[in-house]
């Protein structure tokens, strides 16, 4: 193609090399301190147990997003924009938090075996494979619905009436209008859920019901705990890369679609779908999505309110602590999914950049938080950094959802006003100040909500790099579970999620406020 | 002199070649059928598209190092000639200096350019509080103050109505005939060429034709053009 | 409030600390330093006369503690590192980074101890906790256990100390019918939680009868909250301890400091605090004794306790055999 070569992207580039040196860097100083590795048959079996429940979990959240999809996509009704900004919480839900949340609703105590019990019917157990299942379900499945909402929601309104004119009913219209979108979207859906589901690691922790649901992520943790063992937990990690790549690999490539872009609350005026029964069907497929995502959320809050009126003292201060890190992560992360963004769609070797800006997507956390560590340690008191690096670490794992947040609107920006920016010769900063920003702003704002509230819940490495003075939130949260005092968790689990919607809330509003 | 030296244009299994040269001053249409390349011939010219082959020189200068934002160029395209996010004034000002940063000299530049395209005083409004022939005259008064001495039309004024249309026409007559710049105009539109202008590209099966008078390709109109105009 | 301000001008502090006074870097596990447990009393008091800096760096648990050192290696920062236990004391003196605290005071535990590398500060029973309200007998023994249908929530050996304990303990009780026991067991647990507190907080929730604690967890509820629903279920084979301990590094650059703490540790201002801030026994029984509320506790006639090389000898096959019962 004698299409024009962009230039090389050096912020780009530069973002790039350091997500690798942040995960492959750390991966390879963890394995520069071991003796010799070996894996055992019990690893074995966490390779396939952890591949086993990801293929599961990305199979039913994906499952059951397209018939909430479909639903969310083509009825109006008062409130339908707020319902599913709500129904979005679980992703932005700290883990710790939203376990707890399920088992005040799935719990052998919990709503659900309530009312099976006055049926008079036998309890049902919620650990094991299908409890680690139903969690994963739970986070991803506001992702999967999202992914696959966007992509109805941009087949052309035209293309529905033309339906309509030539009198298409609802058969044909899924086969000549949603199946090739559906064909479209739902690999890059399933890819990601898949993905986030390979990494997972305190759902198996608490609802896995013991040694059989020990998934990759959690056998590195023992191996660096208990065992010690260096050497293994970078053979694990390692595996753990191949194990995504090898993902992306088999699915094609990841071409994730626009997750969660802007113009969400826009039902699409649709022709096909007016009978009372579809109606009903949707109606009831909205409600159980609905009761399913927003009750768990629901119980955190109701668990939280008591401790309330005596909140511990030290409380405040790791808030303003977890807030102050979220911003310097959202800030961090979004300028470089910005760097890497525009290297992405403008510049040469997009594609390499673009599996760069994945990689967080792969890594173990803890390898690249005892990496860190052990890169940092003959330099400088790791403590001393606790907070700093937090943010970084936060940053670094938030990018790869930045990104894919990013760059459909970059797409979309450099397709409608590229060619004019590139004849007024409006490159570099100047053309990241007055017509990506710009254009970005709803977007961003999105993204900086989404990165915040992330990085809100997530501990990270902090506990790796924390001392007694520089705790976070969520560090306080395991602290106060860890020293009996149960209600006053349960109370700063509820500020924790408070802020982290705060936080989401304000920079979404914020974002969309200036672009209008 | 614009002169495209045995130029080769291709995208994908598409191919454009095209031979000829263009003085300052000149006033040449482009036309053909649809999908011939016309548009393909104007992203060569203004640096989208790298020729495979040939040379493509201004003045004597081959221009091939220079991206689009630094070619002698100025270009108005179909739609998206003006950011939607940006005041008319901050638009035009991007004509001037990429950063924005402005001296009151270049403020009152822009003040004269909207004043002489007739939009006095509408500096501050953004082009979405704009009628479509207001948008045109916008991205017009920016060519002015690029002050480039090729200005590339590729089809801009096509989703005016003919009063309108006409007005623009006679717009881009004035200001070229001010500046003296080289304009190269895609119409779909005989009545543009022969309104407009003084030389014709006619482009089809791969081949950008020499420029002629309009008025001789009009009255003896070689097979491909007769096809096109239909009977 | 002590701690806010603490964190609030922290890094200050620490660097001009740093310039006037010597620091005493101790490593400890997380929940000794937050300010319900003893960690702020302590370095108050310590402080008081010791003319330092005490500053504490924190790790999860004592297993987190071990890797902690482990990885900063002979570079450390660390002068004592405070939260071990016996089931890790044996890789850790392994790894060849502690010195001898060459302490010879008593101590109180109900078995011998002594390890000169390492000093108890406080130690506890490991026991099953129940509410009294939902579970009227409960069982004496494993077996017993085994048999019922009552549902218990265990740790991981592989991420938490207790869990780790628990496995001692049956191995310890049982020695070769400890596979056995497991497999018996399986059916009456339903989750096994990575720590200790989420362990106990799913058993706070009631998402199951009985939850691995120490006999001690009951004196929490009573003191702190005057709840007294909670008790610990005595087991006929005895129970197994744990043993907290202390150590100084090798590498230390305060050796004074570090053995002044050592011994400050021995001491009734340390011992004191132990009973209602980490809610465990005091390695030194205080001279004032123990606070009311720990006499309702039950005393396990049979105290159980590896040897720290037995215990670390006996871990992997241990560990393969839980597995095998629990991955059935």
């Amino acid at each position: 193609m004698a299409r024009r070569a962009g230039a090389v992207s050096w912020p780009g580039v530069a973002v790039a090399a350091a997500l690798c040196l942040l995960t492959l860097g750390t991966l390879g100083a963890v394995l520069a301190r071991a003796e010799g590795a070996s894996l055992t048959p019990a690893d074995g079996s966490a390779v396939r147990f952890t591949v086993l429940q990801a293929a599961v979990s990305a199979l039913l959240s994906v499952g059951f997003a397209v018939p909430v999809a479909r639903a969310l996509a083509r009825r109006r009704f008062a409130g339908r924009g707020l319902l599913i900004a709500l129904m979005g919480a679980p992703f932005l839900l700290p883990v710790i938090v939203a376990v707890l949340g399920l088992l005040a609703v799935f719990g052998r105590q919990g709503v659900l075996n309530g009312a099976v019990q006055a049926l008079g019917l036998p309890a049902v157990s919620v650990y094991g494979f299908h409890g680690v299942v139903l969690a994963h379900v739970f986070f991803n499945l506001p992702l999967a619905v999202r992914m696959i909402l966007s992509g109805w929601q941009e087949i052309p309104a035209e293309r529905f009436r033309l339906a309509a004119a030539l009198g298409l009913g609802p058969g044909a219209v899924l086969r000549h209008l949603e199946w090739p979108m559906l064909r479209a979207v739902l690999p890059g859906a399933l890819v990601a859920v898949f993905l986030i589901c390979l990494t997972s690691f305190a759902v198996a922790l608490t609802l896995g019901g013991g040694p059989r649901a020990t998934t990759v992520e959690l056998a590195i943790y023992q191996a660096l705990r208990f065992e010690f063992d260096l050497g293994k937990a970078a053979l694990l990690a390692a595996l753990q890369f191949a194990l995504c790549a090898g993902t992306v690999l088999a699915a094609g490539w990841l071409v994730l679609p626009g997750a969660f872009g802007g113009g969400m609350d826009r039902p699409v005026q649709r022709w096909d779908t007016d009978g009372p029964l579809a109606r009903l069907m949707d109606a009831g497929v909205i409600a159980a999505a609905a009761v399913f995502l927003l009750v768990p959320p629901g119980m955190v809050v109701a668990r939280g309110l008591p401790g309330l009126s005596d909140l511990p003292a030290g409380l405040w201060a790791a808030a303003v602590r977890s807030v102050l890190v979220a911003l310097v992560a959202t800030a961090l992360c979004l300028v470089a999914a910005l760097a890497l963004g525009v290297a992405i769609v403008r510049g040469r070797w997009s594609r390499t950049l673009e599996a760069a800006g994945m990689l967080p997507l792969a890594a173990s956390s803890l390898v690249l938080g005892t990496g860190l560590f052990l890169i940092l340690h003959p330099v400088i008191a790791p403590y001393r950094l606790a907070l700093p690096v937090t943010a970084l670490v936060n940053a670094a794992l938030a990018l790869p959802f930045a990104l894919r947040l990013l760059l459909p609107a970059l797409r979309g920006i450099e397709a409608a006003h590229g060619r004019l920016a590139d004849a007024l010769g409006l490159t570099g900063l100047a053309r990241l100040r007055w017509l990506v920003v710009p254009r970005l702003r709803p977007v961003l704002g999105f993204a900086a909500g989404v990165v915040a509230a992330l990085s809100m819940g997530d501990l990270g490495v902090i506990a790796l790099f924390a001392d007694q003075g520089a705790a976070t939130l969520p560090l306080l949260v395991q602290r106060l579970m860890g020293a009996y005092r149960m209600e006053a968790a349960a109370a700063a689990a509820l500020v924790l999620v408070g802020l982290s919607f705060g936080l989401f809330w304000l920079l979404d509003q914020g974002g969309r406020r200036a672009a209008s | 002199m614009l002169r495209l030296e045995g130029v080769e244009l291709r995208q994908g299994t598409f191919c454009l070649t095209a031979d000829w040269a263009l003085s300052p001053g000149d006033r040449a249409a482009v036309i053909g059928p649809s999908g011939s390349g016309k548009s393909t011939l104007l992203m060569g010219i203004a640096g989208f598209l790298m020729p495979a082959r040939g040379r493509l020189t201004w003045q004597g200068q081959d221009m091939a190092p220079l991206p689009p934002g630094d070619r002698p160029v100025s270009i108005l395209f179909q739609d998206h000639n003006l950011f939607p996010h940006l005041t008319l004034a901050q638009n035009l000002g991007l004509g001037l200096s990429p950063r924005l940063r402005l001296t009151p000299a270049e403020s009152a530049r822009i003040d004269a350019a909207l004043d002489r395209v007739g939009l006095s005083g509408l500096g501050a409004r953004k082009p979405g509080a704009l009628s479509g022939g207001q948008q045109s005259r916008a991205a017009l008064a920016r060519t002015l103050l690029r002050a480039r001495p090729i200005l590339l039309l590729d089809e801009p004024f096509s989703a005016l109505g003919p009063a309108l249309k006409s007005d623009m026409l006679g717009l881009v007559t004035e200001l070229s005939d001010e500046t003296g710049a080289l304009v190269v105009m895609v119409t779909h539109d005989p009545a543009d060429a022969r309104r407009f202008a003084d030389r014709t590209i006619l482009v089809s099966g791969g081949v950008a034709a020499q420029p002629v008078p309009t008025e001789t390709l009009f009255r003896l109109p070689p097979q491909a053009l007769r096809d096109y105009l239909g009977p | 409030m002590r701690s806010s301000m603490f964190a609030a001008g922290f890094c200050a502090v620490a660097t001009m600390a740093a310039a006037d006074t010597p620091v005493l870097t101790v490593l400890t596990y997380d929940s000794f330093v937050s300010e319900w447990g003893p960690g702020p009393a302590v370095e108050k008091a310590f402080e008081a006369d010791c003319a330092c800096d005490l500053r504490f760096t924190t790790a999860g648990d004592g297993a987190a503690l071990l890797a902690r050192v482990q990885l900063e290696g002979a570079g450390s920062d660390t002068d004592v590192v405070l939260g071990l236990d016996t089931n890790l004391t044996a890789a850790a003196a392994a790894t060849g980074l502690f010195a001898p605290h060459g302490m010879t005071g008593a101590n109180t535990l109900p078995v011998p101890f002594a390890d000169p590398l390492f000093l108890p500060f406080d130690w506890g029973w490991f026991a099953f906790v129940y509410d009294r309200t939902r579970l009227a007998t409960p069982p004496a023994s494993f077996e017993a256990l085994a048999a019922s249908d009552l549902t218990i929530i265990i740790q991981d050996p592989r991420s938490s100390t207790p869990g780790l304990g628990l496995l001692m303990w049956v191995e310890a009780a049982y020695g070769a019918r400890a596979p056995e026991i497991w497999a018996a067991l399986a059916d009456n647990i339903v989750t096994v939680t990575p720590g200790w507190s989420e362990a106990y907080g799913l058993f706070l929730d009631g998402e199951a009868d009985m939850v691995l604690s120490y006999t001690t967890s009951p004196a929490y509820h009573l003191i702190a909250e005057g709840d007294d629903t909670k008790a610990a279920a005595p087991f006929a084979e005895g129970h197994y301890l744990q043993v907290e301990v202390a150590g100084k590094l090798a590498a230390t650059d305060q050796p004074a400091l570090a053995d002044r703490f050592l011994a400050f540790i021995g001491t009734d201002a340390f011992q004191s605090l132990i009973p209602t801030t980490n809610w465990m026994y005091p390695a030194v029984t205080p001279a004032a004794g123990l606070p009311g509320g720990f006499d309702t506790l039950i005393i396990p006639a049979t105290s159980l306790l590896l040897s720290a090389d037995d215990a670390a000898k006996l871990r992997p096959g241990a560990l393969d055999a839980w597995r095998a019962a629990l991955a059935r």
